[in-house]
């Protein structure tokens, strides 16, 4: 049931594009009818013919050769027509599908949540996207074109060989049965053993990758032998399957040979048979006859490459098939709410895992309460769940039990757009995208004007060094944003967020590359020109939250104190280890 | 088969150099002498086989025509002792092929990773890992398509066509030379439409670029694309550029598709063209030119239609295997310069054994394991040997260094570490903290001046053995597909798993690996891609711990874990730390403070040199880093 549904899927991409996909086995029948005319009617009048003056049965008959052989011609051009054809409406057929399969797969991402996008990890989206959806554009080539071609080759050789010389049919009917069986029983195993080969292929690569990578650790710590054993015996594995599957595929051309060669020499020996010891028989008519041989078992060559084909592409087609059958775990509700009313939060008994499998909760019913316009910082841990705790209130997750709510709404009635453009989350993992600063900081408020771009970056102290670039704002960012340092793509990001006005603002370790003076300034014009705004930070350094109106401190997924700085600083140890821990020297008075 | 394996190669410089193909013969042949033989016995026998059939078609035509049983008999009887022949033949060639080019491409991926394990890191520095990659996948993959493909074919083809020639002239040289003119059109036909097709190709090449660019950027950022609902922008871009693919993938797989056709179909009219002016020849009898003196009649040109077909065929699989050949060398090439890349050198003489005191309170040499180290330094001038104790005091006077000769990066560095020192190295991106440690194990060899380690000058100490006394932990942790146990016991593989488990405990990751789904049995891929980059760092950490060296370097070892953590590993690394040399690169204070002395690094210079209290008394620039005045990046 399911695979059915999963292939009309995979067909779906035709759409647009079913004129051509049909189109094409139809040239292609053109083309070998065409193809398939040729010895026929040349046997049977050109070489006939001449066969017929040679016995002495016939006078020679120049009108008669010349209208053959334009004939003849003429079957070829149109044979070449429709093979023109059929390649074209091929091309465009392929490449269609190809583009619509890409589209729906990257829709299909567009819809994801990060929990999908977990589930695959970019860099696998990524070859699905594209080296797998090559793959497929090919195979599905490859079977419009020859997998009607191949069976239409067979039947129509057969029909004209049989009209020919009719025992030659019988020749052909007991010799295909035995090639089919043949390259059946040697593609099946071989099939088999790919399957298993291209794991241990991958895993082979792995490991080089691995080494190239870690090549500094393997020298440190003196390990290339120990690699080289390692290598070693992936290689002879790889070797030996790659071997025993090349060894079963050797068999192809040997049995196809013996099928060629034992139907030629049986139809010559039938043929001569009738010629010499009978009936009569043409001679004109043997080559026809070896023609329709080879092309009959060409076509079965053809076909088990078009099968082998499909065999590759097939794990090809699983893995985009995942991709599109990924049900996104955050969809928008029906009758969404359509406007956050303030920037306050709660969260009422939270907890939250990952995945439904996991033992352990990322969150422990944690209960906070964040008013309108208040900021507030989070501390804690390497592991604490201080990004999971953050990553509710846009949804980004859903809580696994209890409810957040931002201005008094669950989160989950609003409409997701309208949420996440009222929150704004600079995340610790950030990216730029290549183009202008201009266009970057667009990504926040596509209609902004250069004023509003330009008062974002003052506000996040990105107009300074901006401003010092010879092209300001025009400046092209490099893909993944490698013409900058990291403090000042740090900067770059938290002025993207501004600029979309939210009603609450989250930075989530996002000015750990800022010096300390700057990122005071950074929160100073925060807390000053967007004084609505909730802001929410997270960071390593205590003096990045001291001026919070509450500080959270959070200890393995819960909560473990809510206080201002003065107090938390008398009464908890884990803010006073933190805090001792970055200012030593106050305390010996040097500050 | 090689479809997966091929990835798309766009614009791969074929750079075959002259004498690729040669040593690449060369390295078959004496490594395969009995299998190349026998293979290429095979397929003269396979290739002779198949081109003098149609002689026989010829033969068995004459026969039928002048009714002689008896001759037919002869001529078909010798025809199935021939193809048995040329089947078994073709059998073996393809089995000992499987053999031969399977066992080639396993001596060559071991070779070529034997020779880059012995690489020095420098070659890793300037090669980017991506071209590293593409050798063992594109080149090896070229080159396999080369010596199981191509070389075979072209050498079956050859063969072929020279014997078909020679049957088509000794037959008719009229109906030879139609045959020839058609080749010629063929070639040229093919120039025509290559060259088009080539066109396209690039500029399909360019668009797939662009949009595999695209994707993948936005994949890599789908999640900031989610946070600012860009997603529908997103898919207008993404459309834009898909569609722009679609019309040149179009145009480009329009030339490749109509090649076949048109090349097929010209075979066709060949074949037509053959049967009418045979016939007319043969009827109109004008005097048939042949090595055979025979007259032009219709087993001549029976045989003649198969055999051009075949004759053409056999050209334009020359014509399809050019373009791999081409890949095949250059990818020969390729793998060829990567065997041919200078192996990390090693002069040095001094080893590290296990030592025991004798009697007499002298160090020797022991074969046991003793918990005592020394270096063993022999001398060759007076034939002596020398044991010194393995302490960890290193000495670094006046060090020169860049990486290429224009740029130095150090200038005039001296330091002395002794024993059980804590020495700390701050400074900013560039400022050549990281340079120190890669010179301390030779990962690089200084300019000028001079390392020693325990005294001894660190370039007659072998390199094995001197980094098997360094415990280093590096700015970038790579973990291996395997299980954090195994992960750990990198360090030292006969470490026992209490030995494994002590030192995840004392760098605090202990806590952390028994909250994972399977323990210390839980498996790792991917370089840890499950773990968060602080655990990651802390198995790293765990991993140099079990290792027990005299001397740790700690390269930005803590990064990326919290400081309130990094107290916790700090007290565990200061067990460990007892009676060891401590090098601990940071660009967090906090990680630094309390080092015994720290060096401020700038521009490959050290300015400032002192305690925490010393340098924050001094004012200088640490005091600037200290208040935040600057920031490290």
């Amino acid at each position: 049931m399911k695979k059915t549904s999963s292939i009309k899927r995979l067909l779906s991409a035709v759409k647009g594009y079913r004129l051509q996909t049909i189109l094409t086995p139809i040239f292609m029948i053109g083309e070998v009818v065409g193809e398939c005319l040729i010895p026929f009617l040349m046997a049977k009048f050109l070489l006939g013919h001449l066969e017929a003056v040679n016995k002495g049965i016939a006078t020679l008959n120049w009108a008669h050769l010349l209208l053959w052989s334009g004939i003849l011609v003429l079957c070829a051009i149109v044979s070449l027509i429709f093979g023109s054809l059929a390649g074209i409406t091929a091309a465009k057929a392929g490449a269609g599908f190809a583009k619509n399969l890409r589209r729906d797969l990257y829709y299909s991402i567009q819809n994801y949540s990060f929990k999908n996008i977990d589930n695959f990890s970019s860099a696998s989206l990524v070859t699905r996207l594209t080296t797998d959806v090559t793959n497929v554009q090919m195979a599905f080539m490859m079977t419009i074109r020859m997998a009607v071609r191949a069976p239409m080759m067979m039947i129509v050789s057969t029909i004209f060989a049989t009209r020919i010389y009719p025992k030659a049919g019988l020749v052909y009917l007991i010799s295909v049965p035995f090639l089919l069986i043949a390259l059946g029983i040697i593609m099946i195993r071989a099939v088999k053993i790919f399957n298993k080969i291209f794991k241990k292929y991958d895993a082979l690569n792995n490991s080089v990758q691995e080494n190239v990578k870690a090549m500094r650790v393997v020298k440190a710590y003196v390990r290339e032998d120990y690699e080289k054993q390692k290598f070693f015996k992936s290689a002879e594995d790889v070797k030996l399957s790659f071997e025993k599957a090349e060894k079963i595929t050797a068999l192809n051309a040997p049995a196809m040979m013996l099928a060629m060669h034992g139907t030629t020499t049986a139809i010559l020996f039938l043929c001569a048979n009738a010629g010499i010891n009978g009936a009569g028989f043409n001679v004109a008519n043997l080559s026809a006859l070896v023609t329709y041989s080879t092309q009959l078992l060409m076509s079965f060559m053809m076909l088990s490459m078009v099968f082998v084909m499909i065999t590759i592409a097939f794990a090809s087609i699983k893995r985009v098939l995942e991709v599109l059958e990924e049900t996104p775990t955050i969809v928008s509700p029906e009758n969404a709410v359509l406007e956050v009313f303030d920037g306050s939060v709660e969260f009422e008994n939270v907890s939250f895992k990952y995945s439904q499998t996991a033992e352990k909760f990322a969150l422990k019913t944690v209960s906070l309460k964040i008013n309108a316009g208040e900021t507030v910082g989070i501390l804690g841990a390497t592991g604490s769940s201080k990004t999971s705790l953050i990553s509710l209130i846009p949804r980004l997750y859903d809580a696994t039990e209890g409810t957040v709510k931002v201005g008094g709404v669950n989160v989950k009635d609003y409409d997701l757009k309208t949420l996440r453009d009222a929150v704004s989350v600079v995340l610790q993992k950030n990216e730029l995208f290549s183009g202008t600063i201009y266009e970057n900081i667009r990504w926040g408020d596509e209609n902004a004007t250069d004023e509003e771009v330009v008062k974002a970056c003052k506000m996040a102290c990105a107009d300074e060094f901006i401003s010092t670039f010879p092209d300001g704002y025009n400046t092209k960012i490099e893909q993944g944003g490698t013409n900058v340092s990291g403090g000042q793509k740090q900067r770059l990001c938290i002025a993207r967020a501004i600029l979309k006005k939210p009603k609450i603002l989250i930075f989530d370790d996002s000015t750990s590359a800022v010096d300390t003076k700057t990122d005071a300034l950074i929160r100073l014009s925060i807390k000053n020109e967007i004084p609505n705004t909730t802001k929410i930070i997270i960071a390593q350094r205590v003096a990045s939250v001291q001026d919070a109106d509450k500080i959270i401190i959070l200890e393995n997924g819960e909560i473990n104190a809510i206080g201002t700085h003065d107090e938390l600083l008398n009464s908890n140890a884990i803010y006073q280890e933190v805090y001792y821990s970055q200012n030593k020297i106050t305390n010996k008075g040097v500050n | 088969m090689a479809g997966p394996m091929r990835r798309n190669m766009p614009f791969v410089k074929n750079t075959a150099k002259k004498g690729t193909l040669k040593r690449l013969l060369k390295m078959l042949l004496t490594s395969y002498k009995f299998y190349i033989t026998a293979i290429v016995v095979c397929i003269i026998l396979s290739a002779i086989g198949s081109s003098i059939s149609s002689t026989f078609l010829k033969n068995i035509a004459s026969s039928i025509e002048n009714n002689d049983w008896q001759s037919f008999i002869r001529v078909i009887i010798i025809m199935i002792c021939v193809y048995i022949v040329a089947v078994i033949a073709n059998f073996f060639q393809a089995r000992l092929g499987a053999t031969v080019v399977q066992t080639l491409l396993r001596d060559i991926r071991v070779k070529l990773f034997d020779k880059m394990q012995t690489l020095p890191i420098k070659y890793f520095d300037t090669h980017t890992h991506g071209d590293i990659m593409s050798i063992y996948t594109n080149d090896t993959d070229a080159l396999r398509q080369l010596i199981s493909q191509s070389i075979p074919q072209i050498f079956t083809t050859v063969l072929t066509i020279t014997v078909m020639l020679f049957i088509m002239l000794y037959y008719s040289v009229w109906l030879t030379l139609i045959v020839i003119l058609n080749v010629f059109l063929m070639f040229f036909l093919t120039k025509k439409i290559g060259k088009n097709s080539a066109k396209f190709f690039k500029s399909q090449q360019q668009s797939l670029g662009k949009t595999e660019g695209y994707i993948e950027e936005t994949m890599h950022g789908q999640k900031v694309v989610k946070v600012f609902t860009r997603e529908e922008k997103c898919k207008e871009e993404f459309d834009a550029l898909n569609n722009q693919l679609c019309s040149d993938s179009t145009k480009a797989h329009v030339f490749a598709n109509i090649m076949g056709p048109v090349m097929n179909n010209l075979g066709h009219l060949l074949y037509v063209l053959l049967a009418v002016i045979g016939t007319v020849l043969a009827i109109s009898s004008v005097p048939n030119l042949s090595l055979s003196g025979e007259k032009l009649g219709l087993p001549i040109i029976i045989a003649f239609l198969p055999m051009s077909k075949q004759f053409t065929h056999n050209i334009s699989n020359i014509a399809n295997q050019i373009n791999s050949i081409f890949m095949g060398l250059a990818g020969a090439n390729r793998i060829f310069t990567l065997l041919d890349e200078e192996s990390e050198t090693d002069e040095g003489y001094v080893t590290l054994v296990n030592a025991k005191y004798d009697e007499f309170g002298n160090l020797t040499e022991s074969q046991e394991k003793t918990g005592i180290w020394a270096w063993k330094h022999p001398h060759k001038k007076d034939g002596t040997i020398t044991y010194t104790l393995l302490k960890g005091d290193i000495v670094m006077e006046e060090v020169d260094f860049g990486y290429n000769k224009e740029k130095i990066v150090l200038k005039n560095v001296s330091l002395y570490a002794k024993a059980g020192q804590r020495v700390a190295f701050v400074g900013a991106t560039g400022a050549g903290k990281t340079t120190v440690t890669n010179l301390i194990n030779r990962f690089y060899d200084i300019a000028d001046g001079k390392i020693r380690y325990d005294g001894i000058n660190i370039n007659k100490i072998k390199k094995a053995d001197l980094r098997r006394s360094l415990g280093i932990v590096l700015q970038d942790t790579n973990l291996f597909t395997g299980t954090v146990m195994e992960n750990i016991r990198y360090g030292r593989l006969d470490a026992t798993d209490e030995e494994c488990i002590e030192a995840a405990k004392l760098a605090n990751a202990h806590d952390f690996i028994t909250r994972l789904p399977e323990g210390y049995d839980t498996l790792l891929t991917g370089d840890g891609a499950n773990l968060s980059q602080g655990q990651r760092q802390l198995l790293s950490i765990s991993r140099a711990a079990v290792k027990n060296a005299p001397v740790m370097i700690l390269d930005e070892a803590t990064s990326s874990i919290d400081t309130r953590t990094e107290l916790l590993v700090q007290k565990g690394t200061d067990m460990l730390m007892n009676g060891r040399t401590v090098f601990v690169i940071a660009h967090r204070l906090s990680t630094v403070m309390n080092s015994d002395v720290i060096m401020v690094l700038d521009k490959g210079e050290i300015i400032e040199r002192g305690s925490h209290d010393e340098l924050i008394a001094k004012k200088g620039k640490y005091y600037q880093l200290y208040t935040g005045a600057f920031e490290l990046e």
